[in-house]
């Protein structure tokens, strides 16, 4: 109960230093990395909903950060949209990046392992060629410009920052949701034996695409953000390799498969990518810290900061409650309160 | 020593659960089940024997919708369900479980006994949680008269392995299914938890619940099963009760071959190789 409490009021103040973070931290510098950040919390969470829980390693989930770019940039080019009517349009891109999702999905999932993620990088790939390739409708290499933005200076980031507040916070519901629901539940089946949970009735297709579609929709919905923010996409940034790769380290790093690991992991990473691209005039440094941070995550902490964190205050808690005398044996619970406890771990 | 020859009950007619009709399958140039047919009568448990590689897990996988028949059919009360996808054939009624143990090492155990469940929920928000009330009851019960439920909370992969089975038993029960289908419940577990998992089953029968049984321990199958049959081959050289099976010529063959110890009599042979 305690630690429920302790939850849900840190979820609270999170949300409330989300609120108020623009109000208070003003230099447009630091506004624009918390955007971006936000718009990986978003990801990271949209991608471990469907990697994470179902043990199935996309690598591309770019291909639906293009595609809701790309719409959104062809969308307020075509008719002719300004100023805050191109949020309107971000609804749009995350219906395009679920219909998208359908025959990928279709596609990739009919295979499994390794060779599920091949796939998603050769559809990845494909896409990227149209990106280049469909000039009439992408410009080509040479992008897609936004329009100008006649926001007030001072505050000039806060729309695109609420705006990428509400999708992140949209995006970690949905994952929590998930996570305790039902269809959680058979997506975790899956990861851990897709056959026997086949031989207990898990509609395993279904429940596979069903978790990649609403992953796409949020992915998709920042894209559409970051081309409005950004100003530019072009193929090489809206169908970037390294955005999954991205996606992919800050659910590792936070924890694959639970609700608040993504979220740590590019709260840690994005801020430090942010801050080395601007150190450092040759941005490549952080591409190879990209590799070492992989590396050392793999190798220290494979299962990623918090389930390591939650079973040292296990540990902790259980040594804790032995100390004060309670039963050596409390863990053998009476039946009544194991659920609790099976709750708790979830 | 629990078990009895008290084997009486009536044999698969007339109308059997569960039904084969000559189902072949090959691997490759391997024959591994040519024109299987075998019958388990309701509210019976049936014994599939035969040395290894007679085609018994292939026969199980074909049943359950693993592995695809090249000919032949399989009924359930009557309805064709040949080939049908696994989800299917489970909520049509069949439970199994493997012969190497699979559970869901890292939910917990209770989160193992709501996976069966959930097919049944025909919930339109995907959001719903796993299990309502009564379900979550129903599970606990469960885990309770397999006799590990104070590890509810415990994730699966913590459990022995003889827990493991009683946890595959409980979360194949969980959906109440028609028929279970057994692939060696005593293989590699110690003969204390054999009586066990041997008592569970009987306990359920009573209950009205059928039993299709693969085994290797002999014991364990002529005791508690109704009706014995044996495969060789790829097809049924036998089927009766346990007694009349024990002594039929083709059997004795098919186990002990030529050549064989006489102390494998018992069967012990293919558990012995196989309960590792």
């Amino acid at each position: 109960m305690i630690a429920s409490g302790l939850r849900f009021g840190g979820v609270a103040a999170l949300l409330a230093l989300g609120i108020v973070f623009p109000l208070v931290f003003t230099n447009p510098a630091v506004t624009s990395d918390a955007i971006y950040t936000l718009i990986f919390v978003a990801a990271a969470s949209a991608w471990n909903t469907f990697s994470g829980y179902s043990g199935y390693i996309s690598l591309g989930h770019a291909v639906f950060f293009g595609s809701g770019a790309y719409l959104t940039g062809i969308a307020t080019l075509d008719w002719g949209l300004t100023g805050s009517q191109v949020f309107l349009l971000l609804p749009l891109a995350g219906l395009v990046g679920a219909i998208i999702a359908v025959p990928f999905g279709l596609i990739a999932l009919r295979v499994r392992r390794h060779t599920f993620v091949v796939i998603t990088i050769a559809i990845f790939f494909i896409f990227q060629l149209m990106a280049y390739n469909l000039q009439s409708l992408t410009g080509g290499t040479s992008g897609l410009l936004a329009p100008t933005v006649n926001f007030a200076a001072a505050t000039y980031n806060n729309p695109f920052y609420y705006a990428a507040l509400v999708i992140a916070v949209a995006a970690v519901a949905v994952s929590w949701l998930i996570r305790r629901s039902r269809f959680g539940l058979q997506l975790r089946a899956i990861r851990d034996d897709e056959d026997r949970a086949r031989g207990l009735g898990v509609r395993t297709m279904r429940v596979k695409l069903g978790a990649f579609v609403i992953s796409a929709v949020p992915v998709a919905m920042v894209g559409g953000l970051s081309w409005y923010f950004t100003g530019l996409i072009d193929p090489s940034s809206g169908f970037d390799p390294l955005f999954d790769v991205a996606v992919a380290l800050m659910a590792f790093l936070g924890g694959l498969g639970t609700v608040a690991g993504p979220v740590l992991g590019a709260l840690i990473i994005e801020p430090a990518q942010q801050y080395f691209q601007g150190q450092v005039s040759a941005g490549y440094l952080f591409l190879m810290l990209y590799g070492a941070l992989f590396l050392v995550v793999i190798l220290v902490l494979p299962r990623g900061v918090i389930p390591t964190a939650a079973e040292q205050i296990g540990k902790w808690r259980d040594k804790r409650r032995e100390g004060d005398g309670g039963l050596a044996g409390h863990r053998l619970a009476a039946a009544g309160a194991a659920p609790d406890r099976a709750k708790e771990l979830a | 020593m629990t078990m009895t020859e008290a084997a009486t009950a009536p044999s698969a007619s007339p109308a059997p659960l569960l039904r084969t009709e000559s189902v072949s399958k090959a691997f490759g140039g391997v024959q591994a089940l040519s024109g299987a047919s075998i019958e388990v009568g309701r509210g019976t448990i049936a014994g599939l024997i035969g040395p290894n590689g007679s085609g018994k897990t292939t026969l199980f996988n074909i049943i359950t919708g693993y592995a695809r028949a090249d000919s032949g059919q399989v009924y359930l009360d009557g309805r064709r369900i040949t080939n049908l996808p696994p989800e299917r054939v489970f909520s049509l009624g069949i439970g199994r479980t493997f012969q190497l143990t699979r559970i869901f090492p890292t939910m917990t155990v209770f989160e193992n006994m709501l996976i069966a469940g959930q097919h049944k929920e025909r919930s339109w928000n995907p959001l719903a949680r796993a299990g309502g009330a009564a379900s979550r009851r129903h599970a606990m019960e469960l885990l309770d008269f397999v006799g590990i439920a104070r590890h509810a909370g415990a994730l699966a992969q913590t459990l022995s392995y003889g827990q493991r089975k009683l946890l595959e038993l409980a979360y194949v029960l969980v959906a109440d299914p028609e028929i279970v289908l057994l692939d060696e419940p005593a293989g590699g577990v110690n003969p204390s938890l054999i009586n066990t998992i041997a008592g569970k089953i009987r306990e359920l029968n009573a209950a009205g619940k059928t039993f299709l049984i693969v085994e290797h321990n002999m014991d364990f199958v002529m005791g508690l099963c109704d009706r014995v049959m044996v495969l060789d081959y790829g097809s049924v050289i036998a089927a009766g009760p346990p007694a009349q099976v024990r002594a039929d010529p083709r059997v004795l063959d098919a186990y002990l071959g030529t050549g064989e110890d006489d102390d494998a009599q018992d069967g012990d042979r293919g558990a012995g190789h196989e309960g590792a």
